[in-house]
């Protein structure tokens, strides 16, 4: 019983930032927003962390260079070097200038297609997954708060005559 | 609150709520198909069932069917491929460079820009595929070990580089849009009546939450893949370019290419967004989201770019004379005066001439004007690759093999069977996907939307009270 899901559903994005942070600090843990867009500001207030995957990105992006670079190497270099025209690949360093808009190439594809996956793996939205948002009308024009009563030291008579303060829509429980 | 320069024009008309937007956007899904949409399917489908024949046809007997001969061995198809990859720039420049210099009005046009790019690049790869002749083999352009032959591809080659350039363009454009894509899935879902409906666009939306780490996430994800992708635009078309410009050819051979050609994909891709935004937004009655504002800004584009053009044909123009090369200056003294002057003089009233009408700003918000021009512009920079290419062979080194190219049915076919598929795409996206990134419009609703725009602070605070102690 002491853990029932407390939700707060507001209909406006400017209504659910300014209550937030009425909540916060009233000692209330915010522990999730569902919105249709992503409300601007939100973040410090209910203590998100700012996300790493944009570092994500780079070490793909590194991981493709390296691949193309190495790969050019052995096929041009090494494997069969190909003669056209009379300029013979001798070596990785006075062949680069050519090998450039190909490493480019593969280090964007690498970064862009890494970074989207590990997107959604974090995520964890796959194709043939169920939406997990509490309500439907969250994905159109309704803002709602998520609040554990077990997440702070107020009751949740307390928590929800704090809610009952702001211009909240409706307060449902499950 | 976020406030902008009240000189600013709103970005959305009207006072819509935040679901009247999704009401709007989502309206062509949720409902039949109209006449007008029928009837363009229907010519659409006739003309790609055309280019399918086509191309069908030029498989099975050989590119010998085309206009091609030994002098001209690139015409229309390569002209068509570099027009369409061109067209296909637009979209990401507009998401990507649009999102890097947080412009509000990318928003409205993002998704049927980005939709055009993607249909546009896949237009353009059938016809470097379809020229191999041979197309079964046409997987030998990747990097494959020995056993398919004696060598690995060329690495030196710009044939190559385009290869890679052209579909890590392709793909990184798809992810970027469908990424977008996501949650605006995901309210269609979370509206859907129809089962089928229902069950298409949950598969669709990836099982999307919308929550506050989910979109941290999705901003994230959005500002860093527009930085992959601004300079993977501008590498796309140099390295189109250089598949010219690092051959011998005169007229080919310069240095000026790679940022000439971009300009040049810019201004038609604009344009063709131009061409189909007008008819979208009258038809699918946006005109509240994509307003005469969006319209301007995107001509003001289209003078930008044509300006870089026209400079960048003058110069190639001077530098040919200036250079004392006697190939290079007869390759455009050819151009001017040869027998494809026709061809000259059309490319350079519609690219140089004509933009600079928009100078005017009663022309440059005058919707029919805009349409025209538009139509124009995309002419224009069709001839302008026809010139290049076709202008710069068709004489060569040794004027006994000098000739004239002379396009066939089939050649004619599979250009317009280009522009059939294209459409039919189209047609299918306005009617499945949501047409705008209406989740995004509503954030800036508050920014940029008319009713709130010049509104003060109290008005503000009196129509969205925070505390119940604050109403009355």
């Amino acid at each position: 019983m002491s853990d029932k899901t407390i939700y707060a559903i507001y209909d406006d994005d400017y209504v659910l930032l300014e209550s937030a942070k009425h909540l916060v600090d009233k000692g209330i843990h915010i522990r999730d927003v569902f919105s249709p867009f992503p409300i601007h500001g939100i973040d410090p207030v209910i203590g998100l962390a700012r996300t790493r995957i944009a570092m994500t990105a780079f070490i793909y992006g590194m991981i493709g260079i390296s691949l193309a670079l190495t790969g050019m190497w052995f096929m041009m270099i090494h494997d069969w070097p190909l003669n056209v025209g009379g300029k013979p690949n001798f070596s990785l360093l006075t062949n680069i200038p050519s090998f450039i808009p190909v490493t480019f190439e593969f280090g964007v594809l690498c970064a862009a297609h890494g970074m989207a996956i590990t997107f959604m793996l974090r995520n964890w939205t796959l194709p043939g997954f169920k939406g997990r948002n509490p309500y439907p009308r969250t994905t159109d024009d309704r803002f709602v708060m998520e609040i554990h009563a077990a997440d702070s030291d107020l009751s949740q008579e307390e928590i929800k005559s704090f809610i009952n303060e702001t211009c909240v829509l409706e307060i449902d429980e499950k | 609150m976020h406030k902008e320069a009240a000189i600013r024009e709103p970005l959305i008309l009207g006072s819509p709520t935040y679901s009247d937007i999704s009401n709007d956007v989502l309206h062509s899904i949720e409902h039949k198909p109209t006449k007008l949409w029928k009837v363009l399917m229907v010519i659409a489908t006739i003309a790609a069932l055309w280019g399918v024949g086509c191309i069908l046809y030029l498989i099975g007997v050989g590119i010998g069917t085309w206009g091609l001969n030994n002098t001209v061995g690139w015409a229309w198809d390569i002209t068509n491929f570099v027009w369409w990859v061109g067209i296909g720039h637009a979209g990401t420049l507009i998401s990507a460079v649009l999102l890097l210099f947080r412009q509000k009005w990318r928003m409205a046009i993002n998704r049927p820009a980005e939709a055009m790019t993607i249909f546009a690049v896949f237009m353009a790869g059938t016809f470097p595929m379809i020229h191999m002749g041979r197309i079964w083999m046409a997987y030998w352009v990747m990097p494959i070990p020995n056993q398919f032959g004696s060598l690995w591809v060329n690495f030196n080659s710009p044939l190559l580089w385009d290869v890679f350039a052209i579909s890590t363009y392709l793909s990184v454009s798809l992810v970027f849009w469908y990424i977008g894509l996501i949650p605006d899935f995901g309210s269609i879902r979370d509206r859907a009546t129809r089962p089928v409906q229902k069950l298409m666009y949950s598969l669709l939306s990836f099982g999307w939450t919308g929550n506050a780490k989910a979109w941290q996430r999705f901003e994230e994800v959005s500002l860093v893949l527009a930085g992959l992708a601004t300079p993977l635009v501008f590498s796309v078309h140099s390295i189109v370019s250089m598949d010219f410009a690092t051959s011998v050819i005169p007229g080919w051979h310069t240095t000026i290419f790679p940022p000439y050609f971009v300009a040049g994909a810019v201004f038609s891709g604009f344009a063709m967004v131009q061409t189909l935004m007008i008819i979208v937004r009258k038809a699918m009655r946006l005109e509240q989201y994509v307003t005469i504002k969006h319209i301007e800004y995107m001509n003001l584009v289209i003078i930008v770019t044509g300006s870089i053009v026209g400079v960048a044909y003058l110069t190639e123009l001077f530098i040919s004379a200036y250079s004392g090369v006697e190939y290079e200056s007869y390759a455009f003294i050819n151009r001017l005066s040869g027998p494809y002057w026709w061809s000259y003089a059309i490319m350079m009233t519609c690219n140089v001439v004509s933009p600079h009408l928009f100078w005017s700003k009663k022309l440059r918000t005058n919707l029919a004007f805009t349409f025209i021009m538009s139509i124009v512009v995309n002419i224009g920079m069709w001839f302008e690759r026809f010139v290049i290419i076709v202008t710069s062979v068709h004489r060569d080194y040794l004027p006994s093999s000098w000739s004239m190219f002379y396009p066939t049915w089939v050649d004619i076919g599979v250009f317009i069977g280009t522009l059939g598929i294209f459409s039919v795409f189209y047609l299918l996206f306005l009617k499945y996907f949501p047409v705008l990134a209406f989740n995004e419009v509503k954030s800036i609703l508050k920014s940029s939307g008319e009713q709130y725009k010049n509104m003060s602070d109290e008005e503000f605070k009196k129509l969205h009270p925070v505390f119940k102690k604050d109403i009355k």
